[in-house]
């Protein structure tokens, strides 16, 4: 086989998240591409790409192709992949890790599928075996379950990650890396889907199957009124604002709040959970969250258990403590 | 107007046991439902389908038990429903699973203008297998839809993408995945359940009907290996704060505050010094 040991990092930088999704993953893909002596190579697609390429190498990218075209401004997912399998095939990346943002985890979905290889989600942990190959740590189950998955047989070995599963590398401005300038291909196909309106949504706007920040709260909140301040504190972090069943059921806040089985499926980067025993009709929404901080009376409950860390104290008193706080170090 | 909605059928309970040896989930003891995000992509369906005729084929792959989410589908308005069950089908990774739906669309509804699927699955998470069924059957395709209009054979789809707002457009045939953020689902009538239980409408096929090559389905066609399963809740260790509330909230910023800061994008791990002179 003539695949190279190289691992691919694709350069997803919409905006905040899929920015620092993509430094997190240069940082691993780092240390795989050094343990099997390969090259950390950023692909970026899309239009006035300089100061990405910079910010790539800054993070550790050993390479950068850069696809750098007017037409590529808008992300589009037949396009992207095209361009995306193309340059695969010709270098033979040994792996491809791709930031599990929404459109990321499409591009990684159509390109695995048109390489006709293994693409596994949400990994929260990538490392390489005794035998060179990728061991990716998955959850499924609502995160109740974390699987161990190796691609044996297929090549490249795909793989998505969340933000925040891995630290990014402090930046170096002065590194040096070569820095390919590709040009687009002829007779691409044009795409078949139009882009027709694309409005950047403030964070508040943004859905809450789609927050970073996420705080919940259940019957351990006490009242409506208590619960209101849950409001305020989400506002401060930038978050949203879920609820159990009871507090739904007790009209402490509007249905639409509701996660678990019977209401929505969260996956924020952070969750501060209040008063919630755990039941699995409710964690089952919650995804893998990689930070979970727990308030509850009771430091047996499954949620604290769950939890990275759990505040041993009444929610509504750790609400507003936690307010006061906030309050502090973001006034500067 | 042909629409095809593929549904899976989810255990209730997100805790399953697991066979710690061979490392697989013990799927016959959970009872089954189907899967939310397809709830609403049947409903989206059944709306289309209200709104401007045409039939509608609901298709599953699974055990034998999962013929209930098809019934359920055919209860609530379906004209036809499909259920893939073959043993050589099982233990498909997205890969195996989006050539078997799109081997079965081919042969049971070749002529269809919309194909409709959940967004992700509660069991398996991916997301994967609507990209992969619009790469396999060739078709333009928006995920995560939230709202859709179909103008004659031109589609426009909204959707949040990665913190946009999105208004997307295509030409039927077409594919989309639905959240479950809108198209909330009706219930299901009660007789329409009895009867679609008593009549035997469920078409069963295998690998060979649907004309799926062997190879590329089921655990065979699945480029993905299992090395293990274990759960994450025995090894997550909680840090506890006990005492008071005020103190235990100082605590949580002065141990975690680089790590929540990271992860809210603000700076949190100095409390504002050097003022106060
Ligand atoms: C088919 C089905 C579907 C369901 N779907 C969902 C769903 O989608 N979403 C959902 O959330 N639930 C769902 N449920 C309900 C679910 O089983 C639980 O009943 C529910 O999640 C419990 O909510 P809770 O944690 O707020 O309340 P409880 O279970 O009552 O827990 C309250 C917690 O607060 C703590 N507490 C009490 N007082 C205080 C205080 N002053 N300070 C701090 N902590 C305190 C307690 O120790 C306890 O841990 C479903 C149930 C079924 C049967
Ligand atoms: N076994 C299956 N049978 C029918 N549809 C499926 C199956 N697996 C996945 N799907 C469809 O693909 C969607 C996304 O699933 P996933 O990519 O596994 O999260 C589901 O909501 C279904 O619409």
């Amino acid at each position: 086989m003539t695949n190279s040991r190289d691992v691919w990092v694709f350069g997803d930088y919409r905006n905040y998240f899929q920015n620092r999704v993509t430094l997190q993953l240069l940082a691993r893909g780092r240390e795989l591409a050094q343990a099997q002596e390969g090259e950390l190579c950023a692909v970026v697609i899309g239009h006035d790409l300089q100061q990405w390429v910079d910010e790539y190498v800054a993070h550790g990218a050993d390479r950068v192709l850069a696809l750098d075209h007017p037409s590529l401004t808008a992300y589009q997912g037949e396009t992207y992949t095209s361009l995306l399998v193309d340059l695969a095939r010709e270098r033979k990346p040994a792996v491809i890790l791709v930031g599990a943002t929404s459109f990321g985890r499409e591009l990684a979905a159509r390109a695995a599928k048109r390489l006709g290889t293994g693409l596994t989600a949400d990994c929260v942990d990538l490392r390489l075996d005794d035998q060179g190959r990728l061991v990716q740590t998955a959850p499924g189950f609502g995160g109740n379950l974390l699987a161990e998955i190796v691609i044996p047989r297929h090549w490249p070995q795909m793989a998505t990650v969340r933000p925040g599963t891995f630290q990014e590398l402090p930046h170096d401005y002065e590194r040096q890396a070569p820095v390919e300038w590709l040009p687009l291909p002829a007779g691409l196909k044009p795409e078949r889907v139009r882009l027709v309106k694309s409005e950047r949504l403030a964070p508040r706007e943004q859905a809450l199957e789609t927050a970073g920040v996420v705080v919940c709260g259940g019957r351990g909140m006490g009242s409506k009124k208590k619960f209101r301040n849950l409001v305020e504190l989400a506002r401060l972090l930038g978050g949203q604002v879920a609820a159990t069943r009871p507090v739904v059921y007790a009209r402490w806040c509007e249905e639409g709040a509701l996660v678990g089985q019977a209401g929505r499926q969260i996956k924020p980067q952070v969750l501060f959970s209040f008063g919630v025993s755990g039941a699995i009709q409710h964690t089952a929404g919650i995804g893998g969250a990689p930070f979970i901080v727990a308030v509850n009376k009771n430091p047996g409950a499954v949620m604290m258990q769950m939890a990275d860390v759990g505040l041993v104290a009444d929610a509504n008193q750790a609400c507003l403590a936690l307010i006061r706080e906030l309050k502090k170090r973001l006034r500067s | 107007m042909h629409i095809v909605v593929c549904l899976k059928q989810v255990p209730m309970v997100s805790e399953l046991p697991w066979d710690p040896r061979t490392g697989r989930l013990m799927r016959g003891q959970a009872e089954g439902m189907m899967n939310p995000a397809c709830k609403h992509a049947l409903e989206a369906a059944l709306r289309l389908k209200e709104e401007h005729g045409g039939s509608l084929t609901a298709l599953c792959m699974g055990p034998p038990e999962a013929e209930e989410v098809l019934r359920e589908a055919l209860a609530l308005g379906a004209d036809e429903a499909v259920l893939l069950c073959d043993p050589r089908l099982a233990g498909a990774d997205t890969l195996a699973t989006s050539h078997t739906l799109a081997r079965a669309i081919q042969a049971v509804a070749p002529d269809f203008d919309l194909a409709l699927l959940g967004c992700t699955t509660t069991d398996s998470e991916t997301g994967q297998v609507g990209p992969q069924l619009a790469e396999e059957l060739d078709l333009p395709a928006a995920f995560n839809v939230e709202h859709l209009e179909l103008t004659g054979r031109a589609l426009t789809v909204r959707r949040v993408y990665d913190g946009f707002l999105e208004t997307l457009e295509m030409d039927l045939p077409a594919l989309l995945t639905i959240t479950t953020q809108e198209f909330a689902p009706r219930e299901t009538p009660l007789g329409g359940l009895e009867r679609a239980f008593a009549q035997a409408s469920v078409r069963v096929m295998d690998a060979e009907a649907i004309g799926a090559s062997l190879d590329r389905v089921g655990d065979k066609g699945s480029a993905g290996r299992m090395l293990r399963v274990y759960s994450p809740t025995a090894q997550k260790k909680c840090v506890l704060l006990t005492g008071a509330v005020k103190k235990s909230v100082q605590e949580l910023f002065e141990r975690y505050g680089d790590r929540l800061g990271g992860l809210i994008g603000q700076d949190l791990a100095s409390e504002e010094e050097g003022h106060d002179q």
